[in-house]
């Protein structure tokens, strides 16, 4: 018990010295030229502000309350980043959220205006990186699919997916790779067109049809619509007609419509 | 004659004229050639010698995402209720707009008819799976108040998704939608009280139908 306050005690003196080392270190600042209140940059970004005043919100969301106003001038540092809001805190130690729209109008030490880039249609085209969720009709069964692409360039992409099937006689899954050229990269609405080839996995289901597992090669040509949503998101719509390459004499053709959305980054 | 010494006379000029000129700035003789003209303005006297400092800008530490994991009861129609525990990551796109993928597990209790017939049983295989992927709204932001001088940020969102659900011996296409409640402990720590009803066809009790199973559930989670 004794070393518990022990504890306690040290942990509030050493508190407490930090507290006189970062008055002192402020005092230093204050003291040298404004340069100098750059070094202190090495963890949080610091920001003046440059609109009348900065407000504070309780909460990184539509609606919470303004609660405290930092004025022209005067900085905040930024703690953090939530979709469009950033927890800022003040010189006084308050805390609080920030929509993008007023730290957009912050300067950096040096006075220049600070960047908080936002992702947009040029992103949409040129974002290197692509990861989605799908989901829609293959042949009458359901199917779920995940997907990741890479851009090649702004027209030609490569993408791997996995998908599920869940039909009502068989399950399944499906691996594929494709090649995508988008005509229009630039485009909100940019058309695509897509070939692949992969591996589908069949397996009966055990109530209805007694069967055996099946592993079938895949090839298939397809085309979509990639829509950009807002920021990094986009929404996609595809079809696809799949020939499955069985063991049996005829090739099975499976035709697919996806939905989803995905992301670029 | 006289001719031929004026030629030779002009050569002998023209290689000493031309080696002095070579070798003028090498010996160091002659004139030096005047500096260009300055293009500063007199008046700039102090040449300013402060190098500009580049600033490395610390990239914002963003919190979009939120890992957690949950536990709970889930009711699978028709096999009683039982425990339910999980794990769930999600994206948060926008302050309203986030997608997630769960992951869960629960075990099927004994029907009526296997209760009463005295150990016949449907099936053996007696776990629940499932996975989904869901996008979920912020409907009601907000904040609760706890005693006096404590306010807590909170959020009630609705959530729908798709998946599937691996349960007696099979793996069925699932619905799931439902509402959930997040209190935001901290900037960065939610805790969450969750609804969902799981939608699949199932034929295992004679005729295909489709099921609704509810689950209820509180969880933590982290962003980061």
């Amino acid at each position: 018990m004794s070393e518990l306050s022990t504890t306690t005690i040290l942990s509030t003196s050493r508190s407490n010295s930090s507290v006189w080392c970062s008055c002192l270190i402020a005092l230093a600042l204050l003291a040298f030229t404004p340069g100098h209140a750059e070094a202190a940059d090495d963890v949080l970004r610091k920001v003046a502000v440059a609109d009348p005043y900065l407000e504070m919100h309780t909460g990184p969301g539509r609606g919470y309350p303004i609660f405290h106003v930092v004025d022209r001038g005067e900085s905040v540092e930024i703690v953090l980043q939530r979709t469009d809001w950033y927890q800022v805190r003040a010189a006084n130690g308050v805390e609080g959220w920030v929509d993008q729209a007023q730290m957009e109008l912050t300067l950096k030490p040096d006075g220049s205006e600070v960047d908080f880039a936002q992702a947009t249609l040029d992103d949409f085209t040129n974002a290197k990186w692509e990861a989605g969720i799908l989901a829609g009709d293959f042949g009458g069964a359901n199917i779920v699919s995940l997907y990741g692409g890479y851009s090649l360039n702004p027209h030609v992409s490569v993408e791997v997916w996995g998908s599920q099937i869940l039909g009502n006689f068989s399950n399944g899954w499906m691996g594929s790779v494709n090649l995508v050229h988008e005509t229009w990269p630039d485009w909100r609405f940019s058309p695509f067109f897509t070939l692949g080839a992969g591996v589908i996995h069949t397996s009966p289901k055990s109530t209805i049809i007694q069967g055996e597992d099946r592993t079938d090669q895949v090839g298939h040509v397809g085309a979509g619509l990639r829509v950009y949503a807002t920021r990094r998101f986009l929404l996609r719509v595809e079809y696809k007609s799949y020939v499955v390459f069985t063991s049996r004499d005829e090739n099975e053709e499976v035709r697919e419509w996806k939905a989803g959305f995905a992301f670029f980054f | 004659m006289e001719s031929r010494f004026r030629v030779l006379f002009l050569i002998a000029l023209v290689i000493t004229l031309s080696g002095c000129a070579a070798t003028k700035n090498l010996f160091g003789i002659g004139d030096e050639e005047a500096p260009p003209p300055s293009s500063e303005p007199p008046g700039q006297v102090i040449d300013p010698q402060v190098e500009r400092r580049e600033i490395k800008e610390p990239a914002i530490d963003r919190e979009d995402f939120e890992v957690g994991a949950f536990v709970g009861i889930m009711n699978i129609e028709d096999f009683g209720s039982d425990t339910v525990y999980g794990v769930r990551l999600a994206y948060h796109v926008t302050e309203g707009f986030f997608v997630e993928a769960t992951a869960g597990q629960s075990k099927a209790s004994l029907t009526s008819f296997e209760v009463l017939s005295g150990g016949a049983r449907l099936f053996d295989d007696r776990d629940l799976t499932y996975y989904n992927l869901n996008l979920g709204y912020n409907i009601l932001p907000g904040e609760v108040f706890v005693g006096e001088g404590r306010a807590y940020n909170t959020n009630f969102y609705l959530i729908a998704g798709l998946g599937s659900t691996r349960f007696a011996d099979d793996d069925r296409f699932t619905v799931n939608f439902g509402a959930g409640f997040r209190f935001l402990w901290t900037d960065s720590v939610a805790l969450h009280v969750d609804f969902r009803d799981h939608l699949f066809d199932i034929d295992v009790i004679g005729q295909e139908k489709t099921v609704h199973n509810l689950e209820g559930t509180i969880g933590v989670t982290v962003f980061f």
